[in-house]
């Protein structure tokens, strides 16, 4: 009974008990009362709306541009270590720098071609 | 500020990773064409920027990395004799899935990919979008980025290294799997699946990199290999764990039982070309991080482990093999053969012999031809514009198309690894040492194995008697079933494919030759 791993087990089916046990007991014992408002989805108690007009679409702007934020700013993060050490990198880190903002700038490009930095 | 400690630069052996290099280059220079090349030369730019990019990445490896075998970037990149194998045999394989991508059938009904993304499935915009010729050529990109992550996977010797290049290749895999023409709400339903799958995958896999780093002080395979033959590092109650959630994670990607809930959805759901190049790349990819992980990395440990992946290989060939009877989708029932051949391919993996990579790495290849060829087949049988999938719509098709149904079968009876075709080589390649070298274990997975071929034998000969025995629906109940006429490029895949499977079953010898003498880990 020396094996590390009995414990772990252990509380490995304990869990899935409890979990069992809990959602067992409620199916057995509770009670059951359908209506409609139950069965509509859940939004914070607010009258569940229809689709957005046209089929669904909905402008997707903000979260556009917080995408390509997100993307650039970590990127450019990686300058910051570059830059503090510079001195100390050489020719070699340099090279893979400007590969490296190629990279970006490639992205950067294909986004402004596309139309993804118009706000309209 | 202190100083800081001396910066070393890791030495890198260029011509070793050239290959890669070359992928990733054309990738972004895809990308420049996608943002300046005018809307009617795109695709036809792409297509032919993406195939001669792999093409000049193949004459690259076997021009110059196939006699530079190094350990470069610091320990993190192994190209040795499995990588450059792995790594040519996706380079062939994806420019042919290349090709099929590329077929729009002269012009009717397109490519099997959506005008517009973003735009709501079945919606005005999309209309519009398709009216005004647009075209998701964005998958050629994609496509080298996803073969430039699957190239680094198989020459990952680092865990981390190993992580990015999952997530390299996944990535692209994702938003390729949404982008179908037809059936939209499918494709973006199987989309949404793999990718939270997928994404549950890579925390299994990095929850098993950082137990790892625990025990062994490091995410080095050759450290790991070290620190396990060492003996005791003072925290060995995570190796186990550990090696086991890493393996997870990696099977999740090659679809093995009980990991392979996203399979059957997403294959059934891609644009059908994704889904050969998903089915045969994605496998050879993630067998070729499986067998350099428990080969070289934890091999030490394996009796600790063997048994439970051993019983995750008979599950997986079992569950693969009885589902697929009751598919009545053409594209469900490859999945669920591909999940069954994920389980072969693991009785080869679990045999530890430097026989048993050569036999896995030449099932995976000739898996993977006839596989982009079938999804090339099945791309091209049409009723009324869209893919005729369900296999009742396949009854006949043997009168009107003999051509295309004899492909077909040829195709079907490697998978079923009927003998002189490389289906029956592939299976005994990778059988074979897991009998000779694989102990108890061993044979009971290979009696299992060959149980389980017999169940997908009747698969495959049923859908072969649908083609030829069975009539044609009457006329009258919609419009009839066509297979369309492909253009150069798939027929060239499909040549290749037909050609791969006919020359691996009849005369093996050289190919067999080459991946035993690509056999040998480095580390």
């Amino acid at each position: 009974m020396t094996n590390p791993y009995v414990p772990l087990l252990i509380l490995l089916a304990l869990g899935f008990g409890f979990a069992a046990l809990s959602v067992g007991t409620s199916l057995v014992v509770g009670p059951k009362r359908y209506n409609r408002a139950k069965a509509e989805a859940y939004e914070c108690g607010i009258q569940p709306t229809p689709r957005a007009q046209g089929g669904g679409r909905v402008p997707i702007k903000y979260f556009l541009t917080a995408m390509l934020f997100i993307i650039f700013d970590v990127e450019s993060v990686f300058l910051y270590p570059f830059a503090v050490a510079f001195n100390q990198l050489g020719l070699f880190a340099l090279v893979e720098m400007v590969l490296f903002i190629i990279t970006v700038f490639v992205a950067y490009a294909y986004v402004w071609k596309r139309g993804g930095l118009e706000w309209d | 500020m202190s100083a800081l400690p001396a910066f070393e630069a890791v030495a890198v052996d260029y011509w070793a990773v050239a290959p890669m290099l070359v992928v990733v280059a054309g990738a972004l220079l895809g990308v420049l064409v996608e943002a300046f090349a005018p809307r009617e030369s795109r695709h036809s730019a792409q297509v032919a920027l993406t195939v001669g990019t792999l093409v000049a990445a193949f004459g690259v490896l076997v021009w110059r990395s196939v006699n530079h075998h190094s350990v470069t970037f610091g320990g993190s990149v192994a190209v040795d004799g499995p990588a450059l194998f792995l790594q040519g045999a996706l380079l062939v394989m994806s420019s042919v899935a290349v090709l099929v991508m590329a077929e729009r059938f002269g012009g009717v009904g397109g490519d099997a990919f959506t005008p517009m993304g973003a735009s709501t499935p079945g919606s005005s915009q999309e209309a519009a979008a398709a009216k005004a010729g647009y075209a998701t050529s964005e998958v050629f990109p994609l496509t080298l980025f996803a073969v430039f992550g699957m190239m680094i996977f198989v020459s990952a010797n680092d865990l981390i290294t190993m992580f990015v290049g999952l997530e390299v290749l996944s990535l692209p895999l994702y938003v390729m799997t949404g982008l179908a023409r037809r059936r939209r709400l499918l494709s973006q339903e199987a989309a949404l699946k793999y990718f939270l799958l997928g994404a549950f995958s890579s925390a299994f896999f990095l929850f098993g990199a950082a137990l790892i780093y625990g025990f062994a002080g490091s995410t080095d395979l050759a450290k790991i290999q070290s620190a396990i033959a060492q003996g005791t590092t003072g925290m060995d109650g995570l190796l186990v764990p550990g090696v086991l959630l890493l393996i997870i994670g990696l099977l999740f990607k090659v679809g093995a039982v009980p990991f392979h809930m996203w399979t059957p959805d997403a294959y059934q759901g891609a644009p059908t070309p994704v889904t050969g190049f998903m089915a045969a790349c994605t496998k050879v990819a993630a067998f070729g991080a499986i067998l350099r992980l428990v080969y070289v990395g934890v091999e030490g440990s394996r009796w600790d482990w063997r048994l439970g992946i051993a019983a995750i290989a008979i599950l997986t060939m079992v569950v693969g093999a009885v589902l697929s009877v009751t598919q009545t989708d053409v594209k469900r029932l490859l999945a669920y053969s591909s999940i069954a051949h994920a389980g072969f391919i693991l009785v080869g993996v679990l045999a530890f012999s430097k026989a048993a990579v050569s036999g896995v790495m030449f099932y995976l290849v000739a898996y993977g031809f006839a596989t982009i060829a079938a999804f090339a087949i099945i791309s091209m049988v049409r009723q009324g514009g869209s893919e005729a999938s369900h296999l009742s719509q396949w009854a006949g098709l043997g009168k009107r198309h003999p051509v295309v149904a004899a492909v077909f079968s040829l195709l079907l009876l490697a998978f079923a690894g009927i003998p002189l075709t490389s289906g029956f080589t592939a299976k005994f390649a990778a059988f074979a040492p897991a009998v000779t070298s694989g102990g108890t274990a061993g044979v009971l997975m290979v009696i299992v194995g060959v149980l389980a071929s017999a169940v997908t034998a009747y698969v495959y000969v049923r859908i072969i008697v649908l083609m030829y025995f069975t009539a044609a629906p009457e006329a009258g109940e919609g419009e009839e079933v066509v297979a369309l006429m492909p253009s150069i490029g798939t027929t060239v895949a499909i040549t290749v494919g037909v050609l791969a499977t006919i020359l691996l079953g009849i005369w093996p010898g050289w190919a067999l030759d080459l991946a035993g003498r690509a056999a040998q880990f480095m580390l």
